[in-house]
């Protein structure tokens, strides 16, 4: 029996107008509607910008330069002098030194997901895939690691390693620092991922047809862990930025002159009494940009996983 | 077979009597075990610390400042100190010394023991410890519970809002802010009448803002915790049953969500007590507290290595042995869990 022409036109349509919308397309969509998650995102953007170009806006003479101490103005307010956010203890300007620390943080947070990806992946997926005795022993070490609290351990490696040099060269022991403490909860998470979805028909299905066991790690234990994975990382940026911003504060981390937070934090408290915005705008510099990243963290987390969602 | 179910008003010591003998000896066994595992837990604690240590590049007497020690010097304190012997004599020495619960004398504070140093610290690491601890179950919990009951409403929204601040401000910057906030500008408005002091220790108002800095990432993570396992709580059948009864609002709250949305909560003690322990690292610092927190920093910017090792094992058993009494209690309160 012939259709008629004009229900085949409708079936047509419908075919047309149900785009395919994979699962990237539909996190991103879940994303943009999470006002929260936005504002997370912009702020990070215009950190990026900030690290980026407050070099250059100093080397073109648009803001002072931050190691240049003028002793006229010492600890002063903001706007005295020519210096919108006030002056340091040593009399440079805390507008510069505030817009140039953004570098080491965000330096800090993102660099050490790239060492922790790799680490905390292969380590999880081997336990997760092989099971048995190198299951055990990756539980049993995470036992103990877990009662080594992140901050004492990085502090401990902090104050024994210390490396001379520019920002970047003394960032090393704190990189891997932080790394050796956070791998561990990656490589738990994919552990966990794989041990579910090893245990699923598709994957079984792939198992007794012969493909290799390499194969169906990449093709199918990976990609379908990688929301989980992608949160957690993202998770991990605020605390690794935490804990570089403690150890300035205590004062084992990045050496003077180079400006961090929490070193300039410490270094406010010295004059509280004279200039308290010394301390506060790093102190809520810290504070803004860890809640940036936790509300993208859990923009993404709700967005990827939509068991999760309310 | 038992021959009776306990009521929900049974006690622990009841419960388990009448789940079988079995109970009661997997529950021991399981006890025992973890005690013993908590040995090489502190045992490889002690490891990694003491390779880190001896790995480190130059000697406890290097000087950042200062005229250097002459050789003369750092090879009699060496010697003082037991660092002239091999490491691996060393660390032996160490290990049967902490069995015996002496843990060596400090670099910094000549002729003083490490064992002592603690004591002085204990405490006021204690006494805030305990404070915060006060305040974070029932603001943690409380306000946890309101948010639940009040989903999707403007207190809900506030409170969770609150918490999302608290748990990503770290509490130095908390702490840093409190000074300014309620030592500085309170000062500076009330012409140095009414103010918060913004260090030292006493059992007063000096407590108010370590005691407030320490206990606020932890309520923060508590109520948001609480508030996601009692919404869940709250749309399940015996709850709907509950209220078809006609149970008020207070006997349906507290005896059969609270009672149910509470056992995930008192999984993450465990945690808090971590949290706690590395806040009180920062907290004591900000405020100036001679607390063991306090002797850590010092001890690592000044490398006293034996102090550094006396403080990470105590901190270590202390969150070892918490993670086990949390462990304990989940099984003892929630009937469904077995032990394996």
């Amino acid at each position: 029996m012939a259709l008629p022409a004009a229900a085949i036109e409708q079936a047509i349509d419908w075919e047309v107008g149900e785009q395919q919308v994979g699962l990237w397309g539909d996190a991103w969509t879940r994303f943009r509607r999470n006002r929260l998650a936005l504002i997370g995102l912009a702020i990070v953007l215009a950190l990026i910008v900030v690290a980026v170009a407050s070099p250059l806006l100093i080397r073109m003479g648009l803001l002072p330069d931050p190691f240049t101490q003028h002793v006229d103005t010492i600890e002063v307010g903001p706007g005295i002098g020519g210096h919108v956010f006030g002056t340091d203890v040593l009399g440079r300007d805390a507008l510069s030194r505030l817009l140039i620390g953004s570098q080491v943080s965000l330096t800090v947070g993102i660099l050490v997901q790239g060492i922790i990806f790799p680490i905390g992946l292969t380590i999880g997926l081997c336990a997760g895939y092989l099971g048995g005795r190198v299951d055990n022993l990756l539980m049993r070490f995470t036992d103990i690691w877990y009662a080594f609290p992140d901050l004492l351990f990085v502090l401990v490696v902090v104050s024994v390693w210390h490396v001379q040099g520019a920002w970047f060269v003394q960032l090393i022991p704190i990189f891997g620092a932080i790394a050796l403490t956070s791998w561990v909860n990656l490589a738990r998470l994919v552990r966990g991922q794989v041990l579910s979805i090893k245990e699923k028909e598709f994957v079984e299905a792939a198992r007794s047809s012969g493909t290799p066991p390499f194969k169906i790690i990449t093709r199918h234990l990976l990609p379908n862990s990688l929301g989980p994975i992608i949160v957690t990382l993202t998770f991990g940026i605020p605390q690794a930025i935490f804990l570089e911003a403690v150890l300035s504060f205590l004062g084992v981390g990045i050496q003077p002159p180079q400006p961090t937070w929490g070193q300039m934090v410490n270094d406010g408290y010295e004059a509280i009494y004279a200039n308290p915005t010394a301390v506060v705008f790093p102190a809520l510099a810290i504070g803004f940009t860890l809640l940036a990243f936790s509300f993208i963290g859990d923009g993404l987390r709700d967005a990827l996983d939509p068991r999760m969602r309310k | 077979m038992t021959a009776r179910r306990p009521g929900p008003g049974a006690s622990l010591t009841e419960r388990i009597t009448a789940a079988g003998g079995s109970r009661v000896v997997s529950l021991t066994i399981y006890v025992l075990r973890r005690l013993l595992w908590m040995i090489p837990v502190v045992f490889f604690v002690i490891v990694i610390t003491f390779v880190l240590m001896h790995l480190a590049p130059g000697s406890p007497w290097d000087r950042t400042s200062g005229r250097p020690l002459s050789p003369v010097v750092a090879e009699a304190l060496d010697k003082k100190y037991g660092l002239n012997k091999p490491v691996f004599e060393q660390f032996l020495l160490y290990v049967s010394n902490v069995v015996h619960f002496d843990f060596g004398l400090s670099y910094q504070y000549q002729g003083k023991t490490v064992t002592s140093l603690i004591g002085e610290g204990w405490p006021y690491t204690a006494t805030i410890g305990f404070l915060a601890f006060c305040l974070i179950a029932p603001f943690g919990i409380g306000l946890g519970v309101l948010a639940a009951l009040r989903q999707n409403t403007r207190l809900d929204y506030a409170l969770m809002g609150f918490a999302t601040f608290a748990a990503s401000f770290p509490n130095f910057v908390i702490g840093a802010l409190m000074v300014v906030l309620f030592s500085v500008l309170m000062y500076k408005a009330t012409g140095g009448n009414f103010y918060l002091p913004a260090g030292g220790f006493d059992l007063d108002d000096h407590l108010i803002m370590p005691v407030i800095t320490l206990a606020l990432l932890p309520i923060a993570f508590t109520a948001r915790l609480t508030r996601a396992s009692t919404l869940e709580t709250i749309r399940q059948d015996f709850v709907r049953t509950a209220w078809a009864k006609g149970l008020t609002e207070r006997l349906v709250v507290v005896r059969h969500i609270l009672k149910n949305s509470l056992i995930p909560v008192v999984t993450t003690l465990g945690p808090t007590f971590a949290i706690l322990i590395t806040g009180s690292v920062i907290v004591e610092t900000v405020f100036s507290i001679p607390g063991i927190g306090r002797a850590f920093v010092v001890a690592v910017t000044s490398r006293d290595y034996p102090m550094l090792l006396g403080t990470t094992v105590l901190f270590s058993v202390v969150i070892a042995v918490a993670n086990l009494v949390v462990d304990i209690l989940y099984v003892a309160i929630d009937p469904r869990v077995r032990v394996s």
